[in-house]
């Protein structure tokens, strides 16, 4: 039954994307997208149907790929994935549904979208070397050509997607190099196959192996230094694709590095998960800093997905630690919370990634600078972003809370321990867990207070009205879904811890749910979400009556105070960078701002201006550190080489006639 | 839990530490305030001042300006309202308040931050820009207390094998010797730096201010009126009293009901109250001598508290 429901995942994304390519204008949309919805179901139900009983699907043919055949097997850990890609894309495709601009309802477009989306369910259950290979690229050049489906009208989208198209192929090149050096010196392609053989490898096949798959999955997950494609690609890509791959394709980044690093080799030495610890730490860091200081509400979603990708890599890093220490059981615990982390992540960012681009569709802009007081003009998707942002700062009573209290509580309980690599590594990791928590409310406090209250501050944010129904439908399924998780964890820690038992291979870790509570086994102390949240409905409810009781008359309306001015105005509205502009101080080494100041002076004295431009910006680090001088490089290298060839007849003979003298001594 | 706990007992622990955060709240205050004005060489209001305040306040009309939407209401209830939960779960007075299991170091902590960001927004949602320039100061500097704080409840942590509030307690209560170690002295430290810049006191920033370009709380709550600032203020309040409780009893922990009873609970009332009246008198006399920071000053003074924090859970795992 269940791999039947796999076949008919594969089935209805195919008939989708035929439909969108050669259906009727005015059907296009409409039957693509259902036939797309309907194999999310399948898959989802193929998913939960994996998670609940354990037994794989297993779909196995050698019709579709000669030589190794095209090969699925979902396991419980790959079926989370699919669970979470499903769910994603069901609320994306609903939301889809409403969703206007952007070249999204192109025939193009609407031919690769189902394949996009049919990748994202199929890549976890790819269960040998050529079938991963195969789907991984379709599902990189499928959402590189989406990225791309506004082109004709903004240059910066080609740019963007120059910069993910060369990130993801040389993530691709290190992730076939990885892969195949494991298929050859293992003797087999099928996963199953190299997991059972890896152990007998020698020790650099197996490190190599999984440096060049950490660089691969990396550069999708967007982990810094590979994260510059993020927050390029993610602003000019259309509504839905970007919250597909911000919620459910970079997950499967961490897939990747989990699938490999603990199911295929069984875990390694302490350096490599150091090293995985060390990435997830910078990319937090970099991620929430740069977050907190964007201006544009996309680009600053989209690099605080390279922070919550550098959480859960810092999770996983510090299970593969305690493993490779013989922590068994921290391990498990570990990569539960990271798990739980991926899980809750898709959830929220797929919330504040489709009511962004209900924003965007509303107001025409997703500058902060130039949005606000969109809580009133937009009563449903305002209140959906404002959700997503609480659950994403880990603020009780939401989800995002939930999965970092279990991520410093095995931070905590690892540190007791005598390993000096642990000890040194967990502070540090709750430290940047802290500021990277920090970082993240800040980054939320700005982008609600900035961009959904106070005044609006352009005539875009003014006229801005609600959306359609399909779009707030999509968005506020995800916001449910945070509040649902976020009270009740229980529903799902079961079905991760069941996921992270499969590649740690060690299953005893105790039940870290009891009832309504969450707790380490054998610890004192647990976290008891929905009773927080009642709590705080309860105080919340009792304070608003007293306060209601103690003076009935109706609220007054007043003018704010501005110092005695008559009139309160935007442009005396603090914005998004002078919000973040304190921070941008304190981290100035880090971030580089440039400031240009344009003042013109009047004719008569030089001591009066008559008008001033100030032009700030914050440049990428590493963009502009490590990308720039490899691309100058490139290009001196470029322009070397095509000095050799100049278009005359006599060198290209002479050229051929040292090559053929160069072939006889070789040969010779 | 203990056994001999009943259910009338373990609610009674946790309505009296209401109460008395309640009341407590605006009392330490007042008695802050006395010190101050004392040691300035002034009389100073009286120390139920406070109280008076809110009184006055609540009876007042309710505004609000035009523009702000029902995030701005709303702002105070929620701020007082997570007070209030980390009052009823935490131990205050005795190890085991209702849900006090349930009373976790880090949610204590998100609870907290709960408030200021709701405050926060509050203050952005009244579009002027002083709210602005309130939010974005206490949003920077509470991003920067966020590490050094965990870091410290980390290092309290470790010997306790837990970061819930009464097994650390029960557990300093246990070992006496263990609250003079240096992971203590040190996680005290910071503890101490972090709880100033929360709460808003000198020399991070000045609750008495009302020059517009040193405010940060102030400019914050610069809009409220009547029973909406009276809610800020007593939050603000409760805040203080709930966090150097807490400090008392991580720190000195003696006095606390560790079994129920009425004797013991009024034993651990006059402890408490005694400890947090001491610790607020040492902070306005500490208040009283020092001048308010510069604000870019102010992360070298959190990034201080973070790495004796981070010394502290290394120094917890050479002296365990």
């Amino acid at each position: 039954m269940t791999p039947a429901l796999l076949v008919a995942t594969a089935l209805a994304g195919l008939a989708a994307s035929l439909a969108g390519a050669v259906t009727p204008d005015r059907l296009r949309i409409r039957v693509s997208t259902s036939l797309t919805i309907g194999a999310c179901g399948c898959a989802l139900i193929a998913g939960i149907n994996i998670l609940h009983s354990g037994h794989p699907a297993v779909v196995h043919t050698t019709a579709l790929m000669p030589l190794s055949g095209f090969s699925l097997a979902l396991d419980r850990f790959g079926a989370l994935f699919v669970v979470i890609s499903a769910v994603v894309g069901i609320c994306a495709l609903v939301f889809r549904l409403g969703y206007i601009g952007h070249g999204l309802g192109s025939r193009t477009a609407s031919c690769i979208l189902p394949l996009f989306v049919t990748t994202l369910l199929l890549v976890p259950a790819a269960s040998n070397v050529t079938t991963f290979l195969f789907l991984w690229e379709l599902m990189a050049i499928t959402s590189l050509l989406l990225v791309l489906t506004d082109h004709a009208h903004r240059g910066e989208v080609q740019v963007a997607a120059q910069w993910y198209a060369v990130m993801t192929q040389l993530g691709a090149a290190a992730l076939i190099l990885g892969l195949v050096l494991l298929a050859t010196r293992t003797g087999s392609q099928s996963f199953a196959v190299i997991a059972l053989r890896s152990a007998h490898l020698p020790t650099w096949v197996r490190s190599t192996a999984f440096v060049l798959a950490l660089v691969g999955f990396g550069s999708k997950a967007g982990a810094v230094p590979l994260h510059v494609w993020l927050p390029r690609a993610h602003p000019e890509a259309p509504g839905p694709v970007s919250a597909l791959m911000s919620a459910a394709m970079v997950n499967l980044g961490v897939y990747g590095i989990v699938r490999v690093g603990m199911g295929l080799l069984g875990g390694g030495p302490t350096w490599w998960w150091l090293l995985v610890m060390f990435l997830g730490a910078l990319s937090a860091m970099f991620g929430s800093l740069h977050s907190a200081t964007s201006r544009d509400l996309k680009r600053l979603l989209a690099y605080s997905t390279t922070d919550n990708v550098g959480l859960m890599l810092l999770g996983v890093g510090a299970s593969g630690l305690f493993a490779s220490t013989g922590h068994r059981a921290l391990a498990v615990v570990a990569l539960v919370a990271a798990l739980l982390h991926v899980v809750f992540h898709a959830v929220f960012k797929g919330s504040l990634f489709l009511s962004a681009s209900s924003v965007q569709q509303a107001t025409g802009s997703t500058d902060l600078d130039g949005l606000g007081g969109l809580l009133q003009r937009m009563p449903v998707s305002g209140p959906i972003f404002l959700v997503g942002g609480l659950a994403i700062a880990a603020l009780p009573p939401f989800c995002g809370f939930v999965s970092e209290w279990l991520l410093l509580q095995s931070m905590l309980h690892g540190l007791p321990s005598s390993d000096v690599a642990i000890a040194v590594a967990m502070p540090i990791g709750v430290g940047v867990l802290a500021l990277t928590g920090g970082l993240t409310a800040f980054t939320f406090a700005k982008a609600i207070g900035i961009g959904l209250l106070g005044l609006p501050r352009t005539d875009g944010a003014e006229r801005a009205t609600e959306v359609r129904r399909p779009m707030w439908v999509g968005a506020g399924l995800l916001a449910l879904l945070c509040l649902v998780f976020g009270v009740a964890p229980f529903l799902v820690i079961p079905a991760v811890v069941d996921a992270a038992g499969v590649v740690t291979r060690f299953h005893s870790a105790g039940a870290l749910t009891h009832g309504w509570q969450i707790g380490l086994p054998g610890v004192p102390g647990m976290l008891a979400p929905g009773l927080l949240a009642l709590g705080l409905l309860v105080c919340t409810g009792l304070v608003a009556l007293a306060r209601g009781l103690v003076r009935r008359s109706p609220v007054r309306l007043t003018e704010a105070w501005g110092c005695g001015r008559e009139l309160q105005t935007a442009r005396m509205e603090y914005t998004a960078t002078s919000f973040g502009e304190p921070l941008t101080r304190v981290f100035e080494d880090v971030l580089n701002p440039s400031r240009d100041i344009d003042a013109s002076h009047i004719a008569e004295s030089r001591y009066y201006t008559e008008a001033a431009v100030i032009h700030t910006s914050l440049e990428d680090a590493f963009e502009r550190h490590l990308y720039r001088p490899a691309d100058r490089g490139f290009q001196r290298w470029g322009a070397l080489a095509r000095r050799v060839p100049n278009g005359s007849v006599h060198r290209y003979l002479a050229f051929g006639l040292v090559a053929l003298i160069i072939v006889l001594v070789v040969l010779a | 839990m203990n056994s001999s706990w009943s259910y009338v007992s373990i609610a009674a622990v946790s309505l009296l530490q209401v109460m008395l955060v309640l009341l407590g709240g605006p009392l330490l205050l007042g008695l802050m305030r006395k010190v101050r004005c004392r040691m300035e060489g002034r009389v100073g209001p009286p120390i139920r001042q406070p109280l008076l305040d809110l009184r006055k306040l609540a009876g007042r009309e309710r505004t609000r300006p035009e523009h702000t939407s029902w995030v701005f209401p709303l702002a105070p209830v929620v701020l007082v309202a997570t007070t209030l939960v980390v009052a009823a779960i935490a131990p205050l007075l005795a190890t085991n308040p209702a849900f006090g299991w349930s009373a976790d170091l880090f949610a204590v902590v998100f609870l907290f931050l709960l408030g200021s960001v709701s405050l926060a927004l509050g203050a952005l949602d009244t579009g002027t820009a002083f709210g602005g320039m309130g939010a974005s100061r206490a949003m920077t500097i509470g991003a920067l207390a966020e590490p050094a704080l965990l870091v410290a409840i980390l290092a309290l942590s470790v010997p306790a094998h837990s970061s819930n509030l009464p097994a650390i307690i029960t557990r300093s209560l246990a070992h006496p010797a263990w609250l003079a170690t240096p992971q203590r002295v040190l996680a005290l430290v910071a503890f101490v730096i972090v709880i100033i810049a929360e709460s808003g006191r000198l020399p991070v920033d000045n609750p008495s201010t009302h020059l517009e370009l040193t405010m940060i709380h102030e400019a914050m709550v610069l809009e409220y009126a009547g029973p909406d600032l009276a809610l800020v203020k007593l939050a603000e309040s409760m805040r203080l009293v709930v966090l150097l409780t807490l400090l008392a009893d991580l720190f000195i922990p003696w006095g606390i009901a560790t079994a129920p009873g009425p004797s013991h609970l009024a034993v651990a009332l006059v402890a408490t109250v005694g400890k947090v009246a001491l610790l607020g008198v040492a902070l306005a006399a500490f208040e009283v001598t020092v001048a308010k920071l510069r604000l870019f000053r102010v992360p070298e003074l959190l990034a201080g508290a973070f790495v004796l924090a981070i010394l502290a859970v290394l120094s917890a795992l050479v002296v365990p």
